[in-house]
């Protein structure tokens, strides 16, 4: 069995910072993290390959720095990582994205055999679109499983696999064909750490490197910024609000006495508010 | 990044919304979208219309509903295959209606099912799709301008498709009010025949387990929330977050990092990767207001902010502020509600 993850190397963003005058994304020193949902992921494909053999690609488009993630996924067990980089990529949105990602995973697939099962994470945490996965999947032509909490079955020799999918309202459990493009939802397993021998096979592995031309994209005017429908006009700051908090009067008082201020103030500002929460208080 | 529309891409007109009809029940998410798509299609003074697609006999409700929330026509899809959302049988009817009718904007929920099928529909149609937004609007050559939050809520930007049709975006649930439902409004219905033969279709939906047999959450749409952050300090201290839910009536959630801790279940977390809510009242007990739980709570009528830290960020767009120590007057404020509720329990209903 063959397994491709994508992955996606991201900003960690609990420390972006905007820079106060040109408004624009200062990216310098930012450290870099694999994003956090495609662990999910990855970490399924793996418990797959452990229990059904076979084996795990991770794949990833961006910048040459990006093989620093992919080496991480070496270290967690994958076997082998594919990095698609080039220039030509810039400014891809997720139709372009997707459109130099379906190429290079038909490539991997001709290169160590079609893949059974593609996953991808549920979305990122930087772009943070979802739209990706299902790009990816159209592409390809595969059978897309979105939001999945729990895989049930698997069957290789019939290329079955059933899933349990967040839909609204409640869980769909889906059984579908093999090959098939599968995201998984956040919380649904907990990333191993990796053996040791994975670690030191990770530190020297090679990172196989593709440009466009070897990975056989054959129209560079549908990849990056020429071949992005979507235009990113203008970026810029929420707008502060210049209203503070009405501050309740806590000076000496008790919490009883705040209490019963706090609850004056909610039936003057909302009305009626109080009759209804009786309502909903009483299972209406 | 000027606008040069093919010549072919010109017949494309009207505002479109997807209505999300599942197991008989429409997210109100696309009742929100048909007030955005209203304004916008006011703006371009083009028609608005709804996208029913259903079991047969099963879209009357959805297309009355549509009509009252605003749309000027429904297009309508019946087919035994479209029972359950399916990823193959909706993008099959979906592209098809868009490649007859040619709409000029598309609009979807950003929610599991309008994620899942936006980004098929997109790439197939091979056009924009502009995710999860906040804001919708067209600008005076009449191109949607789709402004969206991007890492993590600290920015925003606003994003076009100029050279392609439709122009596609997704809404998360809550961001947009619900517009006034106006009885008796009624419109044109086009029933668009689509073949979707059930042998073709490889995916197959084995069961359904709904929610409600579970106890899930369900804050994007409650009247009141009330949530604990970090300054709540442990998981036993959170019980009188959920103490002053129980006796409101109210759904009870959390910052982040609560989750991260395991004292709530993720799908109570609220903010940019959580839920947006829009309730009435929202009260945040030792939240600090980071612009990630922010951007999920600002929709809200009236915030309450209860916190240690005079300067807490949360003091800049709370409406209520209460510098004090929540594990003090969370169950002081408890015990008012519930006497008050009591007390008005016991009074003979004036009606
Ligand atoms: C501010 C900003 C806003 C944007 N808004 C939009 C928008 O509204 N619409 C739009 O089309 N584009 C948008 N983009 C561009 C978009 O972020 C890029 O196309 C990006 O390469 C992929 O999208 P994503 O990060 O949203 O991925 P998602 O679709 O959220 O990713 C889902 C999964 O796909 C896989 N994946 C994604 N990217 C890669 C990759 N490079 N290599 C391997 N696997 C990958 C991962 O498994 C990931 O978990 C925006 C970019 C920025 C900076
Ligand atoms: C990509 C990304 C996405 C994110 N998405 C979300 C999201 O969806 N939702 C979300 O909430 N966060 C999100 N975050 C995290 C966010 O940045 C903050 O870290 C988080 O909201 C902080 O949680 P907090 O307010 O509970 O904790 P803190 O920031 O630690 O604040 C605790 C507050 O409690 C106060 N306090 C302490 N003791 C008491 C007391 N006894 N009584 C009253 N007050 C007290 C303190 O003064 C402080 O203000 C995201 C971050 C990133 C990077």
């Amino acid at each position: 069995m063959h397994i491709v993850v994508c992955i996606k190397q991201v900003p960690d963003s609990a420390q972006i910072r905007v820079h106060p005058v040109t408004n624009t994304i200062m990216r310098q020193g930012v450290p870099t993290i694999i994003n956090p949902y495609d662990l999910f992921s990855l970490e399924e494909a793996l418990r797959l390959r452990d229990k059904f053999g076979g084996e795990v690609t991770v794949v990833t488009m961006g910048p040459p720095m990006a093989d620093a993630s992919l080496r991480k996924c070496l270290t967690f067990g994958a076997d082998r990582a594919v990095l698609l980089t080039d220039r030509f990529f810039a400014g891809s949105d997720t139709l372009a994205t997707s459109y130099a990602l379906s190429y290079l995973i038909k490539k991997v697939g001709e290169e160590w055999g079609a893949p059974d099962i593609i996953f991808c994470g549920k979305q990122t945490i930087d772009g943070d679109t979802a739209q990706v996965g299902p790009g990816i999947a159209k592409r390809l032509n595969l059978l897309q499983l979105t939001y999945i909490s729990k895989i049930d079955e698997f069957d290789l020799a019939k290329r079955e696999i059933t899933l349990q999918r967040r839909a609204e309202g409640g869980i769909q459990v889906l059984k579908t064909k093999l090959p098939c493009l599968v995201t998984m939802l956040e919380g649904t397993n907990d990333m191993r750490r990796g053996s040791i021998e994975d670690a030191l096979r990770g530190a020297r592995s090679e990172i196989v490197t593709w440009s466009a031309a070897e990975a056989g994209i054959p129209d560079l005017a549908l990849c990056g910024l020429r071949g992005s429908p979507t235009i990113v006009k203008k970026v810029f700051a929420p707008a502060p609000r210049d209203e503070k908090a009405f501050q309740i009067d806590v000076q000496d008082k008790s919490a009883n006495d705040i209490s019963e201020a706090l609850i004056a103030e909610i039936n003057q500002r909302q009305p009626g508010l109080e009759q209804d929460i009786q309502k909903l208080a009483a299972g209406f | 990044t000027k606008k040069e529309l093919p010549e072919h891409l010109k017949s494309y007109k009207h505002v479109w919304v997807l209505v999300e009809l599942e197991r008989g029940v429409v997210h109100p998410v696309s009742w929100e979208l048909l007030g955005e798509g209203r304004k916008l299609a006011d703006k371009l003074k083009v028609d608005l219309a709804a996208v029913v697609l259903g079991a047969p006999g099963g879209t009357a409700d959805a297309i009355k509903d549509s009509f009252g929330y605003g749309a000027d026509l429904c297009y309508v899809v019946e087919n035994p295959s479209l029972v359950d959302y399916r990823n193959e049988p909706y993008t099959t009817a979906m592209t098809e209606l868009v490649n007859k009718y040619q709409p000029e904007i598309l609009l979807m929920g950003a929610t599991n099912l309008g994620r899942d099928l936006a980004g098929s529909v997109a790439t197939t149609l091979l056009t924009g799709l502009t995710a999860d937004c906040t804001e919708l609007d067209v600008d005076s050559d009449g191109s949607l301008a789709a402004t969206r939050p991007t890492f993590g809520g600290s920015l925003l930007c606003t994003i076009y498709t100029l050279n392609y049709r439709p122009q596609m975006a997704t809404m998360r649930p809550r961001v947009a009010a619900m517009p006034v439902y106006q009885p008796g409004r009624t419109g044109r219905v086009i029933n668009h025949e689509v073949s979707l033969p059930e042998d073709s279709i490889i995916t197959k939906v084995l069961s359904f387990l709904p929610d409600s047999a579970t106890g899930k959450a369900n804050l994007p749409y409650a009247d009141v929330v009330v949530a604990g952050g970090l300054g709540m300090q442990n998981a036993e201290n959170y019980q009188l977050v959920r103490n002053l839910a129980e006796v409101l009536g109210a759904e009870w959630g959390g910052s982040r990092p609560l989750v991260q801790k395991g004292w709530i279940p993720s799908d109570r977390q609220i903010g940019q990767t959580g839920k947006t809510i829009r309730p009435r009242l929202y009260i945040a007990a030792g939240i600090s207001g980071a612009i990630q739980h922010r951007v999920g709570v600002e929709g809200a009528d009236l915030i309450v902010a209860i916190n240690t830290d005079p300067n807490a960020p949360i003091f800049d767009f709370a409406h209520v502020g209460i510098v004090a120590d929540a594990t003090k007057i969370l169950p002081a404020l408890t015990e008012a509600f519930r006497k008050r509720l009591a007390l008005a329990a016991a009074r003979p209903a004036a009606e």
